[in-house]
């Protein structure tokens, strides 16, 4: 190997000098890389650029590059259409409902775990609470049609204090509890596990010290183990909120039908009918990036709000 | 320590209220079990709770194994597991340990645009239209390679590989040993757990997906197992309700009902039995990937 021991190329080596160096040494290392890249290129950064169809008159017969530039038509048509408040609507309160009633549930079910002195039974619970995220959503919703149908198991129970029978599916004032209960039963266990691994973390000494202060379990647990995994909470909380308006469309989908349209169909779902149903390309595209932008800005507010309050943040 | 009254009236209570949480969690799996065994008919003169079978018959399930639908289904969900998830996990385990070399120049700029893209997608209609673009339209390989890496489990697999000392990596390649053999015959050994999670990961993933299936293959002979489901479960149920009160209808409507819970067995089954088996490993997954992700 040649050495190079002229002071001014040690002194200074500029960027290119120290890349071609690094792509000497590394050359091989990158080579393994390429197929990785490729797919990024071609899965993940290539539809990024198709979201230019969004401000076209997409046909694919002209491609991408070539279809008719109409600015923000497609947006204006969407916020001007009639179905426009109810698509907000639900989407919001769907997503606001699991928020308010999913978010809460794993922190609390943690909670309880950790308050399980049997350890091979608290390990049992879990194995059993984690079941569920590993079930099919198709399997999912076939139970859930079951369930809740006229003569299904839920409505044997309700037919005991004398409800009617109704097919709950098919009446807009169910699907959103259907949705969020259901939601919760499947993934309540798994989300646990953040909370539960935060609450095993939490230093003995101070339980120990609140113990000798007078505080009975109770208290341990509202000044020693919350304020022990609200760095975890505010995270988790910051990254729900990031995400609230991205619903599970699989699930919506698998679930409603038109008569549950004017609760469960939210944006996501209708970008799946007026794109992949009725080939709307340009028009739903739009529609899927006013979703994006206005959960990116959701993102942004909690992100802010969460640092000026003093609890964290993401960045 | 000492207990007071309060605090054992509340450890019953914890208990029992888990206790109900694993009932609610496990019945509807073990209903879907007893109703696949259950005769037809007299399951659906059944009201309320079911705690075993009705008439124990395997009807069902000679039902299912005679439908060529499930079968066809069946083993192009096995051709998936089979080649989408070797080649998942090659990618996976590669491009993981290519991204843990923190020392190379291009790997910190590499990471950072993995990482755009768990924020940043194109959406549902702009990759709808990229698959079909490259051909894939209609072809069992619109379900492999646009969705050939997880990024999640890609970057728990790129931590597992950081985790280990930066000396036998080192040691490995004074010993002239090249990027790949260090990799195949030093590092994987060493991160044999994550290997499983990821492996797990992707198993369960491909198993139980069926979107994309449902948008890009128009040929039923290409359907996975679960899409096969999707036919069985959701619409029988719609024409059931387009046909009105159904419910009460002639014996192949009686059988269907019951074919269906054995379907769903079909389906998930195979999650339980390696469920109890890998579970110990997952734990360990998600708390990879929260650590440092």
């Amino acid at each position: 190997m040649k050495v190079n021991t002229a002071p001014e190329i040690i002194g200074k080596k500029s960027f290119a000098n120290r890349l071609c160096r690094d792509l000497r040494i590394n050359g091989g290392l990158y080579l393994l890389l390429v197929p990785v890249a490729l797919f990024f290129i071609l899965f993940k950064y290539k539809p990024m650029g198709g979201l230019i169809i969004a401000f076209e008159n997409y046909s694919p017969s002209k491609g991408m590059l070539a279809s008719q530039f109409v600015g923000l038509e497609h947006f204006k048509s969407f916020v001007t259409n009639p179905y426009f408040w109810r698509l907000m609507r639900n989407t919001v309160v769907i997503s606001c409902s699991s928020l308010i009633f999913g978010f809460p549930a794993p922190i609390i079910l943690a909670l309880l775990l950790n308050e399980l002195s049997n350890k091979r039974f608290q390990r049992g619970i879990q194995l059993v609470a984690y079941l569920p995220h590993f079930i099919s959503m198709i399997v999912i919703c076939g139970l859930i049609t079951k369930f809740t149908a006229d003569r299904g198991i839920i409505n044997d129970l309700l037919s005991i204090f004398g409800v009617d029978r109704v097919s709950y599916l098919n009446y807009p004032q169910y699907f959103v509890p259907i949705y969020v209960i259901s939601d919760i039963w499947t993934g309540v266990g798994w989300s646990s596990i953040i909370y539960f691994a935060a609450l095993t973390g939490i230093d003995k000494q101070l339980y120990e010290a609140a113990v000798i202060d007078g505080a009975n379990r109770f208290k341990q647990v509202i000044h020693v183990t919350i304020p022990g995994i609200m760095p975890t909470i505010v995270t988790m909380l910051i990254l729900q909120i990031g995400n609230l308006l991205n619903l599970g469309y699989e699930k919506i989908i698998l679930l409603y039908n038109p008569i549950t349209y004017e609760t469960a169909d939210v944006i996501s779902t209708y970008v799946y009918r007026k794109g992949i149903l009725e080939g709307s390309f340009s028009f739903s595209t739009a529609v899927g990036l006013f979703n994006s932008v206005l959960n990116f800005m959701l993102l942004i507010i909690a992100n802010t709000v969460s640092r000026k309050a003093g609890e964290g943040s993401l960045w | 320590m000492k207990k007071t009254k309060g605090e054992k009236v509340f450890n019953v209570f914890n208990v029992l209220l888990m206790l109900i949480i694993a009932l609610v969690t496990l019945y509807p799996f073990y209903y879907v079990a007893v109703a696949s065994f259950s005769r037809s008919a007299e399951f659906m003169m059944h009201e309320g709770f079911l705690f075993k079978p009705l008439g124990f018959t395997l009807d069902a399930y000679k039902v299912v194994m005679r439908n060529n639908k499930i079968l066809t289904g069946f083993i192009n969900t096995l051709f998936l597991l089979v080649v989408k998830g070797s080649l998942s996990m090659l990618l996976t385990i590669i491009g993981a340990y290519v991204l843990s070399k923190k020392d190379a120049m291009l790997v910190p700029a590499a990471m950072f645009l993995i990482i755009v893209t768990m924020f940043f997608s194109g959406g549902m209609i702009p990759t709808y239209l990229n698959v079909r673009s490259f051909g894939l339209d209609n072809k069992i390989w619109a379900l492999v390679f646009p969705t050939a890496i997880n990024t999640f489990n890609l970057i728990i697999m790129r931590n597992a590989f950081e985790a280990v000392p930066k000396d036998i990596d080192e040691a490995a390649s004074i010993d002239g040993a090249g990027c790949i053999r260090t990799l195949f015959m030093i590092m994987i050994p060493l991160v044999v757990p994550t290997i499983m999670v990821i492996l797990l990961y992707y198993a369960v993933d491909i198993w139980n997906s069926w979107f994309d299936a449902m948008l890009y293959l128009r040929k039923k002979s290409l359907y996975p197992l679960q899409l096969v489901l999707r036919e069985i479960l959701i619409n029988n149920n719609t024409n059931g309700m387009q046909g009105g009160m159904a419910s009460a209808g002639g014996d192949n409507e009686t059988m269907a009902e019951s074919v269906q819970y054995a379907v769903m067995m079909v389906a998930t089954v195979p999650i339980l039995l390696v469920y109890p088996f890998l579970q110990k490993y997952f734990v360990n997954g998600i708390m990879l990937g929260a650590v440092k992700g």
